[in-house]
This record gives structure tokens, sequence and C-alpha cells, in this order.
């Protein structure tokens, strides 16, 4: 067994508004370990990037109130840590990849001193180390003409080569713990791919660990060990990536995986929808927070939350259909049918 | 049977910029779409694609080539009657649904904006009525009428602009990203209301997205852009499984699918643009199925 570099602990992130409380983070629990990818994925709203945010203390407070919840790190609690300690661990041990690479660069630095402001504040390095450095992240992103690329500003790049500089500057201090929030959303496939192919290739390297949020399915089985699939600011299923997508237990990760159509869809056929929109987080439901949009909700679903029910020794779900007293729900036949064609071909190869 | 070519674009034309070194937007290109039809149109940012759907529709006044609408070119349309015709007979889905509907107007007033426009339904029970329709046909009630563009969710927000665009009874819709900014789950929703709406009303879809999966499900044919050009065109299941041009399979590989264990081992192909001397000319390498490239290339891309 890998050793574990991160544990999430019963997390609760609440925020202050005028409407009330909203609650984003209703209790997530998971962990990471060495030189894995966890992909979380989940709708706009349904928590994925406030539990990133939180896991390098970027919640601003107030509104953000962290109200329960432990966030291990290398088994130290990092939520009691002031600013001062949390800024020495912020780009250092754990840092960031963001959506919009337009946007998360700044746009009057050159990208040398982007990248060399890194390592000077976290390594004791001289200038010229620190340039000599910076090199070799470029030449590690695979930026063509680094000598001339580190004296450039951001806006003389395409997209694609600004994500290599966020991620050359993500690597600058070797953290061990890389969060990247929808990292190729803003991409073409195209670039999309190489960043991903690049980003895999890093981590082989230099054993660094993933956490890895995104809302496309094809993306998280490309680069995830394992998934974590969230709704309404909770963990509903969790298991390694092969579980998750050949053995799906909850009937929000059917509704996700039967809503994305594969390149082998008939179009003939109707897309698997889920119905509805996510609760409202201010006052979220009783009982299973899903029940409104599931289809075989049962009327436990309304009053009680399901537990985690463990599917195997890695595979977990949160819904009432696992109960040993639930009927028998299938798996949708749209979704198994999918997954029948998958393995077919998966053993054919 | 024949079928009926709704729109035709011949030699189109779109460049920006100056006059000695313009920007070639979208630099010749030429295909049809046929009554009845979805047609999507993939390409990287850049490509051009939304520059083609925003010169069909007259949002620019094209560089040069023709652009025939049911037999008429429009830019010949000259008068005010006859415009108006034609701006009633396509209309456009935008991409963001939260910058294309006016935040002070609720969704009756954005809805029944055209009908004003094009005097039609004056009467005020029959135009209650009338949005009613058009928000049940798109999946709201028809309470959300007076509500404002806030009150409604991404996928919400989309319905209505889909309303907006059925309401004057079009035939023909261009569709710029409908669903890129919208979640999983809200797609499918949006796509099988697309898809219901087009056998309802006989609608012709003019599909512009960057989605490959999403395209190939919702497209009958699929014109593949590049650097303004377009590379390859044919039916969407001989795009996916017959690609001839390198482009086309170089973006095809790029497609991450939601299957780990392909995943694992998919490789990807790079593309490298060719620079050619000779005319590239399109091929039928199948029937309605072209590839553009010259006789050279074809050859050897077939191999």
């Amino acid at each position: 067994m890998k050793p574990k570099l991160l544990e999430v602990k019963d997390l609760h992130i609440h925020f202050k508004t005028y409407a009330g409380i909203v609650q984003a983070v209703r209790g997530v629990n998971f962990e990471l370990y060495e030189g894995e990818t966890l992909a979380i994925v989940g709708e706009s709203g349904s928590g994925k990037s406030v539990t990133s945010n939180a896991l390098m203390k970027l919640i601003p407070q107030p509104p953000g109130i962290y109200a329960n919840g432990e966030i291990l790190f290398n088994g130290r609690n990092i939520v009691p840590l002031s600013e001062k300690e949390m800024a020495k661990i912020r780009g250092n041990d754990i840092a960031m990849i963001f959506q919009d690479p337009m946007t998360s660069l700044n746009p009057t630095m050159r990208i040398g001193n982007q990248i060399t402001e890194v390592i000077l504040q976290h390594k004791a390095a001289s200038r010229h180390e620190a340039k000599e450095r910076a090199m070799e992240l470029l030449k590690l992103v695979g930026i063509p003409f680094p000598e001339k690329r580190y004296k450039q500003y951001p806006h003389e790049l395409s997209g694609g080569m600004r994500q290599r500089i966020v991620i050359a500057i993500a690597l600058a201090a070797n953290p061990k713990l890389l969060i990247a929030d929808e990292p190729t959303t803003a991409l073409d496939v195209t670039i999309q791919a190489q960043i991903l192919e690049l980003m895999k290739d890093i981590q082989q390297r230099s054993n660094t660990s993933i956490i890895f949020i995104t809302h496309d399915l094809g993306v998280v089985a490309n680069v995830a060990d394992r998934v974590a699939v969230m709704y309404a600011g909770q963990i509903v299923e969790y298991g390694t990536v092969n579980e998750i997508f050949y053995n799906p237990k909850h009937p929000y990760t059917w509704g996700l995986l039967g809503s994305m159509p594969d390149l082998n869809n008939s179009s003939d056929e109707l897309l698997r929808t889920i119905p509805g929109s996510p609760p409202n987080l201010i006052s979220p439901p009783v009982g299973d927070a899903f029940a409104p949009r599931n289809e075989f909700a049962m009327a436990i679903d309304y009053e009680q939350e399901p537990p985690m029910f463990q599917v195997s020794p890695t595979h977990f779900a949160k819904t009432w259909l696992l109960h040993p007293d639930a009927p028998n729900i299938p798996v949708p036949d749209v979704v198994q049918q999918r997954i029948n064609r998958y393995v077919k071909e998966g053993e054919m190869r | 049977m024949t079928r009926t070519k709704i729109l035709e674009v011949n030699g189109l034309k779109q460049y920006f910029g100056s006059a000695s070194n313009p920007i070639k937007a979208v630099d010749d290109i030429s295909f049809y779409v046929y009554e009845g039809e979805t047609l999507g149109l993939v390409g990287e940012s850049g490509s051009g694609k939304s520059t083609t759907g925003r010169s069909i529709i007259r949002l620019y006044d094209v560089t040069g080539g023709d652009i025939y609408f049911k037999g008429q070119n429009i830019a010949s349309i000259k008068s005010r009657k006859d415009l108006k015709h034609f701006n009633k007979d396509m209309q456009m889905i935008f991409q963001d649904p939260y910058a294309s509907l006016n935040p002070r107007m609720t969704a009756s007033e954005i809805i029944t904006e055209g009908f004003d426009i094009h005097g039609m339904y004056k009467n005020k029970k029959e135009r209650a009525e009338k949005v009613a329709e058009l928000l049940e046909a798109v999946g709201l009630s028809r309470t959300h009428a007076s509500r404002y563009a806030h009150e409604f969710s991404g996928g919400q927000r989309q319905r209505i602009g889909i309303a907006r665009a059925l309401s004057l009874d079009p035939s023909f819709i261009i569709a710029d990203e409908p669903i890129s900014a919208l979640d999983v789950s809200i797609q499918a929703q949006v796509v099988n209301l697309l898809k219901k709406l087009q056998r309802e009303r006989n609608l012709t879809y003019l599909f512009i997205a960057h989605d490959l999966s999403m395209v190939k499900y919702i497209s009958d044919r699929i014109a593949v852009m590049y650097q303004g050009r377009i590379v390859e065109i044919g039916p969407a299941d001989e795009i996916y499984n017959e690609p001839v041009h390198p482009y086309t399979k170089s973006l095809l590989s790029a497609v991450p699918q939601p299957d780990p264990l392909s995943e694992r081992t998919r490789t990807r192909i790079p593309y490298v643009h060719e620079t050619v001397k000779g005319d590239i000319v399109a091929h039928e390498v199948a029937p309605d199925h072209f590839v553009f490239a010259t006789s050279e290339q074809l050859t050897r891309w077939q191999l």
C-alpha cells in the first residue's frame, strides 16, 4: 500500500449569504495516496471546487466558514493553521492549476519572473539558480524556444501554451500535491489531450499526487486512478476508475454516464437525462438530496439520509438501493449496454 | 428521394482587418445543408466555424462568395420586407445563456420581442397563449413567463433562448455552441429537446460545436473545419468510422471516451499541417463524403 498523503475527514464548508447559510460542502471524506490521481466529478454547484479550494485554505473567511472536519496533509491538520503558516505550504507542498489560463497568469509580468517568483519564495536558491530551474521547467512542460518564452508576456502565447506555463509555475517548488480545477475545460480537444499527457508524464517522473476536478467523464476515464462523484455537497459514490465506470451503483452516477453520448451512440436513441436540477443548499432536502431527481427513489429516501454502503474494499456508494431490503434495481439498459460493449472491446484488445 | 438543399454556400470568404494583410477567418468554403437535417460544424477555436454561422445569418458583410437560402442569394435581399422575411425564417441560438438574455426583460418580453418587430399576434390574449405554447414546447411552464432571466438556471435560460428562436416559426436555426456552457446532465436535456423540436417542426439545424461526441450524436452530416477551411465533410457515421483527412483523424483521436480501459491504451494521432503545391479540390471518396486535398495527398492518405 502506498503511503497516505492527504486525508479529509467529515469536512463541512458553509457560506454566509443574505439569503441564509449555504451548506456548500456537507461532510466530505476521502483520502489520497502518494503518486495517484483522484478525480472529483459533479455538476456545477456540487461542491467540487469548494472542496478543492478548501484544501488550499483558499476559502475567504468571511463569508466562508470551516464548520467542521479535518484536512490532514502528511498527518498534520491544516484547518487551524494561520495564514502565515499556510503561505509556506501553498505553492510549496500543495500547488494548484486553475481552469482559465487567460486569467490565472499576471498579464504585466514576464513569464520567466512568474516562475522564478515561486522558486525564490520557497527554496533557498539564488536568482541564477532560479532561472536555471525555470528553464528546466519550461522544457519539462514542452514549451518550444524556452529562452525566448522566458522573456515574453502571457498575451504573446496561445491558450494551450499558457496552461503549460501555469503548470510549470505549479511544479516550480516540487509540490507533493497538485490540485487541478478543470485545467482543460477552456481548451480545445487536441490541446486538452496534450495537457493530459503532460500531466500524466510529470506524475510518473515526480510521483506527485493529483486531485483532478472536472465534469467531463471522458477526461476522468483518461486520468484517474480513483473517482469521487459529488452531488449537493457530498460524495455519493467513491471507487476505483474501473468500479465507477464499469460497475456504477449510484443512480446519479448512472445519470451522468447516460447523459454523455460516446462516439458509438446511435442518434436514434434519446440521451438519458437527469430530470430537474440540483437542490438549493441553503435548506438541503431531508433524506437523500438526490431523491427528487431519482426515478428509483423509495419512501425512505425522503425521510432518512442513506449511509455510505460498501460495495468492495475500495468502492462505496451513498444510496438506499444498496440496502439488503431494497428492491434489486438493475443499471439502466443504455448504460449497461455501453458498459458491456466497452468490456467486450477491452477483452478483444 | 431527392432532398432539397435549403442552404448553399459557395466559395464563402470572410476576411477581417486591413485589405493588404487580412485575417482570413473563413477562406473559400463551400457546402450545402439539406432541408430537415442537422449539419454539424466542428473544429478548434479559431477555425472559423462561428464566423461561418454568423456570415450565413448576415451578421457580417461577406468578403467573397455567395450564400443561397431557399434558392435566394441572401446578399441580394435589399427591401425591408424581404429582409424581415429572411430574418424570420433563420434564427440563432447562442452559446452563453447568461449573456444572450437581457436581464431587464421577463421571459415573456424576450420571447415576444420578435412579435413586435414583425407585427404578429397583436391581440393580447392570443399573444399570451403563444408565449405559453412556446414555453411548454421547450419544457418550461407557462407560469415562467413573468420571470426575469436571473430567476432561471443555466439550462432553463438556454430553453428560453430556444423558445425565442422558435417564436417566429423559422425553418433554419443556427445553434452556435448551444450546450458548451451547460452541465453534462443539462446538456443531454437540451440536446433531446432540440431533437424533439426538429422532428415536430421539420427544422434544419446548423450545429456549431467543439464537443465531438455530442456533434456526432446530433448531426446527420458533419463538416470539419481547420484554419478557415473545410477539410472533410460527410455523413456523421462516415466521418467517425472512415475518416480520411489526417486532421479529422487527429481530432477524433483526441476525444476522451468514458471508458477507462480504452483510455489507457489510446494513442493520440498528432496532426502536422502540410503546405502543399497544387490545387486542393473536393474528392468524393464515398457517396456525399468529400475530402479536400490534392490528388497526391488523397492517394497517400487512403493507403
